[in-house]
């Protein structure tokens, strides 16, 4: 573009003509699988989530309470030193209320989602997590919220284990 | 010593939701144009910087790899770089850096991106850029922080949806003056806040399109540019930085991470007032708020004060601060890093005033542009000057 190129290049091509097999594509879906170890940290927090607890760790330099735990503080660089048990309770800093699935899907009941502080651990140390028992028309930024857990002998020890977070109601 | 670099060529497909070409195809016909724009061939490149996405929009890993024949990485010196969003930035700094250095006198950047091949929705591989242990069993959709992302700054200032609007009505209608554009259009702020909900308060006209493309550059030393052209924009500032991968332990409604990178590439530019200084400013648009947000962050204005500059025309081409003069993300399209056209690309034709219908008016001198990416988390910044 400068001003003296006259022509740009790219054909565009709509989705109709594929569906129509109008041009010429290759098509392949990958199949992998994947098994993620947890590490030191998350595999303590999903096994204490299984108790219906939620576990960070310390930071004897920064004294900060790292939720979710890690075994290395990313601002003092160093290990962390302790294990705290933090409260299934906090306050939403921000949430959306989405009508998009995982795959872009247009869905009709709204999923609201967004980011809880837990209450013990440091300022703004969040995890994502579902909101429900509360209307889109009533949720707010601010809300105090409580974790509302799957019954023991359903819990797996994932992040699941919490179904989601209900409001206080203080 | 570190050598002064000016970019003297730039070149670019046009922006769709598909292209029939391959992504070697679309690197060719953008490498082509920067070239030939700078009456140059591919034998006079020392290097070459490709700059492309995640692999799972292509379905091709080492991409970089895949497209480096279109690219003019043959029988070359070559890399690929990538951070995510902030590539359309960083692979232009990463072809700074071959040049200061002294490695090399002349390096073609070439960023591509192609997420129609990713069907029916490049969202599915979207999906798996988040934490698999934390994030991912909810189920997340990318969308999803950005209207986090949006929330929380509307809080934090009481910013209303019709001033975020406002900015994509400003891109989309630059978009108009975009030969390349794929989504310009006279909108009103009312179709923008009556369009369809995806995650709120993000409504599908707050949001830019998937799309293919490919841009090119070509930078060189100040020992060789008189061989080339008299009419140079130096690059004279570069910065980058990123913040903790765990995103929710940050108050999203500031990214700090763009101002240490602006911090940065303000200091080399030697600029110490950023809003007067600077003629002309391309901030990462993918979300209209993001235009709002990245402004706070570049520190040309006050938190809170971008929907005020926004609101008053300042930020509109003939404005005071002509922001997204280009129509940006929100109207000309964004493959991921390809978005350099409209990024750094566009900062070079503003400033050596070849933008035709799309060129700010005053003769802007200084130029800054700015890329955002990963997970809420980087940013890129180049300072330029005519």
């Amino acid at each position: 573009m400068t001003e003296n190129i006259k022509k740009f290049y790219g054909e565009e091509l709509s989705r109709k003509q594929i569906s129509d097999g109008k041009i010429t594509i290759v098509e392949h879906s990958p199949k992998v699988k994947y098994a993620w170890s947890c590490g030191e940290a998350m595999s303590r927090f999903l096994n204490e989530l299984k108790e219906g607890k939620l576990i960070g760790r310390k930071c004897n330099k920064c004294n900060r309470i790292l939720f979710p735990p890690r075994m290395f503080c990313e601002q003092c660089f160093k290990a962390t030193n302790e294990w705290v048990y933090i409260k299934d309770t906090g306050r939403i800093m921000t949430y959306s209320i989405s009508y998009v699935d995982t795959h872009a899907r247009r869905i009709k009941k709204p999923i609201l989602v967004g980011v809880i502080a837990m209450d013990g651990a440091s300022k703004n140390m969040g995890i994502m997590h579902y909101f429900d028992e509360v209307k889109s028309d009533k949720i707010k930024i601010d809300m105090r919220v409580k974790a509302v857990w799957k019954r023991k002998e359903e819990r797996e020890g994932a992040i699941t284990d919490i179904k989601y977070f209900k409001p206080l109601g203080e | 010593m570190v050598k002064d670099v000016a970019v003297i060529g730039a070149g670019m497909t046009i922006f769709r939701r598909r292209l029939k070409e391959t992504g070697k195809e679309m690197c060719f016909e953008a490498t082509k144009m920067a070239l030939d724009s700078a009456g140059m061939t591919l034998k006079d490149v020392d290097t070459v910087v490709m700059g492309s996405a995640p692999d799972a929009f292509d379905g091709i890993h080492m991409k970089g790899e895949n497209l480096l024949d279109g690219a003019g990485g043959y029988h070359k010196p070559y890399m690929r770089v990538f951070t995510g969003g902030g590539t359309g930035v960083f692979a232009p700094i990463a072809g700074w850096w071959h040049v200061a250095s002294g490695m090399s006198d002349v390096c073609l950047v070439v960023c591509e991106e192609k997420m129609s091949s990713c069907y029916p929705h490049p969202q599915s591989a979207f999906a798996h850029i988040w934490d698999p242990i934390i994030d991912r069993p909810l189920k997340p959709n990318l969308m999803w922080i950005f209207a986090m992302e949006m929330n929380r700054y509307m809080h934090a200032h009481n910013v209303s949806k019709e001033d975020i609007a406002l900015v994509a009505v400003k891109n989309k209608k630059n978009a108009l003056d975009h030969p390349c554009a794929q989504l310009g259009a006279n909108i009103t702020v009312d179709d923008v806040l009556n369009s369809e909900v995806i995650a709120w308060p993000v409504n599908l006209l707050d949001v830019s399109p998937p799309s293919d493309g490919a841009a090119a550059m070509l930078l060189v030393s100040e020992d060789v540019v008189s061989n080339h052209t008299d009419n140079p924009v130096w690059i004279e500032g570069v910065g980058w930085s990123i913040d903790s991968t765990m995103w929710t332990n940050r108050d999203l409604s500031f990214p700090q991470y763009v101002a240490k990178a602006a911090k940065m590439a303000y200091k080399m530019a030697r600029i110490d007032n950023p809003r007067r200084q600077i003629d002309v400013v391309e901030p990462y648009d993918p979300f209209d708020y993001k235009e709002l947000h990245h402004l706070e962050g570049l520190l040309l204005c006050d938190k809170g004060e971008a929907p005020v500059l926004t609101r008053e025309g300042v930020t509109q081409r003939d404005g005071d601060l002509p922001c997204c003069p280009s129509g940006g993300l929100l109207g000309v399209g964004n493959p991921i890093a390809a978005t350099m056209a409209v990024k750094t690309c566009e900062i070079y034709w503003q400033l050596s005033g070849q933008a035709g219908k799309r060129q700010v008016p005053g003769d802007p001198r200084t130029g800054v542009c700015q890329a955002w990416g990963d997970l809420m988390q980087y940013g890129s910044v180049m300072v330029m000057r005519s």
